[in-house]
C-alpha cells in the first residue's frame, strides 16, 4: 500500500500549514451581514426597506447640512445664496450666537465672564464628581459660588464677600456650639449669618463704589444656554442637600418634622412645575409692594429646587428603604448618634443606590430649564422662539435653530448619564 | 451662588419696600427707567436684534414715552410679557404701561380694569391667496379650502362673513402659525386667514413673497394700541398725549429731521404748542416745555416708526390702510393740543 502511495504522490509536506483565515462566507463582514441582515427572505426585505429609509434620510440630511450657508445677514441674502438648492441657513447661529449662548446682558467684549464661569465650574465640580483629585481642591469649590456669581452678576465684589464672610461667621459659631447639641449649634450659626448679612447690608450699601470692575448685568437680560446651564447647575447643587434633609426629615420620629416634610414633598409632587413658575412670575409679584420686585431669576431657581427637591427626597427615601433594618441597628450598636449614623453608614450606602433616580431626576430638571421660555424668560429655547424667530431678519428659520438647541440638550445630557454610569461602576460593590 | 442670591434680594427687596407708593409718573421719575411691557417677539411689533437693541413698532411708542417723561428714549426697562403673562404684570405693576399688540376690548377695559390710551395700529382679520389662484376679493372665494387657526375668534369672525356673504367654504383646522405656514405653501389649503399685519409678516418669511397676495378686505376689528392700570389719570395722560404727539406730529409735518428748525419756533400755533414754544401743554402733564420734542425726535413721528419697522420699505411691507392719517382717508385722528 505504501509503495502505491510513494509512487503516486510526488511530493508529501513535512511540516504543517499555516492556518488561514477563515471563508469570507464564515466570519468578517460578509458573515454577520448574512447572519444579521439577510438569514432569511422576511428579514432580507426589512432590511432593504431600513436601508432606503437611512438612505432618504441622509439623501435629505447630508446636501442640507454641507450645503449649509454660514456668513449671510438674513434669511433673504441666505436664499438668495443658495438660489433653490436645498441647504440649511446656519448663518442664523453664527450671527445670533452670542445671543443664543449669552443672552443679551453682555457687551461683546465681556463674554469672557460668563464663558470664564463656566470653565471654572468644571475645576470646581471635578473634586466632587472624582474621588481621587487632591482634596485640596474642595477649598477652590468652595469659594466658586461666590466667585461665579460676581463674575455673572458683576458689580461691586462686596457682596459676594459678605456673603462668604457671613458664612463663614456661621459656621465659626456652629462648630463652637456643636459640641452641646447639633440643634443648637445649626439655629446659632444661621443666626449668627443673619446678622452678619444684615449688618454687613448696611456697611456695604454704605461704601460700596459707584465704578465696579465688573459691569453689573441685571438678571433680565441674562439667557440664552446660559440661562439654562445657571438654572441647572444652581437647582442641581441646591436640591440634592434638601433632598436629602426632606428624605430624612420624612422618617423622622419627631411629628412636626415628618408631618412638614410629608406636607411639603405630596403637595410639590401633585402640582407640575409650570404652575409654579407661573405663580413665581405672576403671582408672587402681587404680595410686593410697588416697584421692589425679587429678582425674577431667584423666585425662578427657588420654584425649581423646590420641585426637584421633593423628587429627589422620595427617590433617596428608596435608597433609604432599600437598606435592610441590620445596617441601621449596627450603627446604633457601635454607639454612633443619629447624625454620625446618617453619615458614616446610612446615607453612603442609601445614595449609592439612589444614583440612577437622582441622575434622571437631574436630567429631567435640566431639560425642565426650558419651561421658563413659558414664562417671559429668554433662556435657549425662549430665545429662539422669541426674539430670534420674530426678527424680520430669521422669521422662518426653524430647522437650523431647533437643531442647534436639540444638540447643545443631548450633550450636555448624555455627559451627566454617561459620568453617572461611571459613577456606578467606580461604587459597584457587588452587593446587589 | 444660593446664599449670595438670597442674600442680595433681600437687600433690594428691604429697600426698595421704602419707597412710597406715589403716582405712577413719579415712580418713573424717580426710579430713572421706564418699565414697559412689550411681546417676548413678534414681527416688526417688537425683537431685539443681534446686538440687543429692542426695536419694532410697539417698542417705538415705549422709547417716545421714556423720551418724554424722563428726556432719555434709552431710558426703558423692556419687559418681555407672553399673552398669558401681559395683564397680570401690568396689574400687578411689574410694568408701568403695556405696548403689546393688544386688542382694546370692552372686557379688557372695564372687566380687567386697564385703560387703553388709543390706537397705535388698526389691525384686523384678513386674507391670503397665492396670485395664481387669480382671485381679487374675498367675495370670489365661493367653495375655498380656507387654513384657520382653531379656536380663535378669528374662526368665527370667518364663518359670520361667509355666511353673510352667502357663500360656502371648507375649513382645514390647524393649531399653530408655523403650521399654517407649512399647510399653506403645501398646497392643503387656498386661503389662510389671520390679522392682516400677521399675514403680512407670515408672507415676508416665504421665499417667494410675490407669489401671494393679501386681499383687500379686512373682516374684524383688532384695534392695537398701549395700555395702563386704572385708576392713575394723570400717568394715562402722559402716555395718551405721547402718541397722540406721535400722531399729530405726521399730520403737521413734524419730523425727525427737521424738528429742531421747527422747535425754534414756526408760524403754526399748534405746532409751537406741541413741541413747547408756547403754551404750557408740557406743565399740565407734569413734563417740561419740550416732552413732545424729544418724544418726536427719539424714533421719529408716527410715520417714519411705521415706515421704519412695518412699512412698504422693509420686508413685511404693510401699506397704511387704515392707518394713514385721517387727512389721508385713515383713522388715525389725534384730537387737538391746545
Amino acid at each position: 500500500m505504501s509503495d502505491t502511495h510513494a509512487h503516486s504522490v510526488a511530493f508529501v509536506r513535512t511540516e504543517q500549514l499555516p492556518q488561514l483565515a477563515p471563508p469570507s462566507t464564515a466570519a468578517g463582514p460578509v458573515s454577520w451581514m448574512r447572519k444579521n441582515l439577510f438569514s432569511n427572505i422576511p428579514y432580507s426585505i426589512l432590511t432593504l426597506v431600513a436601508l432606503y429609509c437611512i438612505y432618504l434620510m441622509l439623501s435629505g440630511f447630508v446636501p442640507w447640512a454641507l450645503n449649509g450657508v454660514w456668513n449671510t445677514s438674513n434669511i433673504r441674502e441666505c436664499r438668495e445664496v443658495l438660489n433653490g438648492v436645498s441647504g440649511g441657513c446656519f448663518s442664523v447661529l453664527t450671527e445670533r450666537w452670542n445671543q443664543l449662548i449669552f443672552g443679551t446682558g453682555y457687551d461683546r467684549e465681556e463674554y469672557w465672564r460668563p464663558t470664564l464661569t463656566f470653565i471654572l465650574l468644571f475645576v470646581a465640580a471635578a473634586p466632587i464628581l472624582f474621588m481621587n483629585l487632591p482634596r485640596k481642591m474642595l477649598i477652590f469649590t468652595g469659594l466658586y459660588p461666590f466667585l461665579a456669581f460676581w463674575l455673572i452678576w458683576g458689580g461691586t465684589i462686596l457682596n459676594p464677600l459678605l456673603a462668604l464672610v457671613g458664612i463663614v461667621v456661621g459656621y465659626l459659631v456652629y462648630s463652637r456650639l456643636v459640641n452641646q447639641s447639633f440643634a443648637m449649634g445649626f439655629f446659632g450659626g444661621v443666626a449668627a449669618a443673619v446678622v452678619t448679612w444684615w449688618i454687613g447690608g448696611y456697611i456695604v450699601g454704605a461704601i460700596a463704589p459707584e465704578e465696579t470692575l465688573l459691569q453689573a448685568v441685571p438678571s433680565r437680560d441674562m439667557g440664552g444656554f446660559m440661562l439654562n446651564m445657571i438654572l441647572g447647575t444652581i437647582c442641581v447643587s441646591l436640591s440634592l442637600p434638601i433632598g436629602i434633609a426632606l428624605a430624612l426629615g420624612r422618617q423622622s420620629d419627631m411629628p412636626i418634622i415628618k408631618w412638614i416634610c410629608v406636607v411639603f414633598i405630596e403637595f410639590i409632587r401633585g402640582v407640575p412645575l409650570i404652575t409654579l413658575l407661573f405663580v413665581a412670575n405672576v403671582i408672587l409679584a402681587f404680595f410686593f409692594p410697588p416697584g421692589s420686585n425679587l429678582d425674577l431669576i431667584l423666585r425662578v431657581i427657588i420654584m425649581i429646587t423646590m420641585f426637584s427637591a421633593a423628587y429627589i427626597a422620595e427617590v433617596i427615601r428608596g435608597g433609604l428603604a432599600a437598606l435592610p433594618r441590620g445596617q441601621y441597628e449596627a450603627a446604633d450598636s457601635l454607639g454612633l448618634d443619629y447624625a454620625q449614623s446618617m453619615r458614616l453608614i446610612i446615607l453612603p450606602q442609601a445614595l449609592k443606590i439612589s444614583i440612577p433616580g437622582i441622575v434622571n431626576v437631574a436630567v429631567g430638571l435640566f431639560k425642565d430649564t426650558t419651561l421658563v421660555s413659558v414664562i417671559s424668560m429668554f433662556d435657549l429655547v425662549g430665545m429662539i422662539r422669541g426674539p430670534i424667530l420674530a426678527s424680520t431678519d430669521w422669521n422662518g428659520v426653524y430647522w437650523e435653530l431647533w437643531a442647534f438647541a436639540i444638540t447643545l440638550f443631548f450633550v450636555v445630557c448624555y455627559g451627566i448619564s454617561q459620568y453617572s454610569q461611571w459613577l456606578e461602576r467606580q461604587l459597584a460593590t457587588d452587593h446587589r | 451662588m444660593k446664599k449670595t442670591v438670597i442674600f442680595g434680594a433681600l437687600t433690594a427687596a428691604g429697600m426698595a419696600a421704602g419707597a412710597a407708593a406715589a403716582g405712577t409718573l413719579d415712580d418713573v421719575k424717580a426710579r430713572g427707567t421706564l418699565n414697559c411691557g412689550v411681546t417676548t417677539g413678534l414681527v416688526g411689533f417688537a425683537a431685539p436684534d443681534a446686538n440687543g437693541e429692542w426695536k419694532g413698532f410697539d417698542v417705538g411708542v415705549c422709547r417716545a414715552v421714556a423720551a418724554a417723561v424722563l428726556g432719555d428714549p434709552a431710558a426703558v426697562e423692556f419687559v418681555p410679557t407672553t399673552g398669558k403673562t401681559r395683564f397680570t404684570a401690568l396689574a400687578s405693576g411689574e410694568i408701568d404701561m403695556l405696548a403689546r399688540n393688544t386688542t382694546w376690548t370692552f372686557s379688557r377695559d372695564v372687566d380687567l380694569k386697564f385703560t387703553f390710551v388709543g390706537v397705535n395700529y388698526y389691525d384686523g382679520q384678513g386674507f391670503m391667496v397665492p396670485k395664481d389662484l387669480g382671485v381679487s376679493s374675498a367675495k370670489d372665494l365661493d367653495g375655498a379650502t380656507v387654513c384657520i387657526q382653531t379656536g380663535t375668534t378669528t374662526e368665527l369672525n370667518l364663518a359670520d362673513f361667509f355666511r353673510s356673504n352667502n357663500i360656502n367654504y371648507e375649513p382645514v383646522p390647524i393649531e399653530t402659525n408655523a403650521e399654517a405656514q407649512q399647510q399653506y405653501l403645501a398646497g392643503a389649503c387656498d386661503v389662510y386667514t389671520t390679522d392682516a399685519s400677521g399675514l403680512a409678516a407670515t408672507r415676508a418669511t416665504f421665499e417667494a413673497p410675490g407669489d401671494h397676495v393679501l386681499l383687500p378686505e379686512i373682516i374684524s376689528k383688532e384695534p392695537l394700541g398701549p395700555l395702563v392700570r386704572h385708576g392713575d389719570n394723570e400717568w394715562g395722560d402722559v402716555v395718551r398725549w405721547t402718541l397722540n404727539a406721535l400722531i399729530s406730529a405726521e399730520e403737521l409735518g413734524i419730523t425727525s429731521a427737521n424738528i429742531t428748525e421747527m422747535g425754534a419756533g414756526t408760524n403754526n400755533p399748534e405746532i409751537n404748542r406741541i413741541l413747547g414754544t408756547e403754551g404750557t401743554l408740557g406743565e399740565m402733564l407734569g413734563l417740561d416745555a419740550d416732552w413732545a420734542m424729544k418724544a418726536i425726535s427719539a424714533e421719529g413721528n408716527y410715520g417714519e416708526i411705521f415706515e421704519k419697522n412695518i412699512g412698504e420699505s422693509t420686508p413685511i411691507g404693510l401699506a397704511r390702510g387704515l392707518n394713514a392719517q385721517w387727512t389721508d382717508g385713515g383713522l388715525l385722528y389725534s384730537p387737538p393740543f391746545r
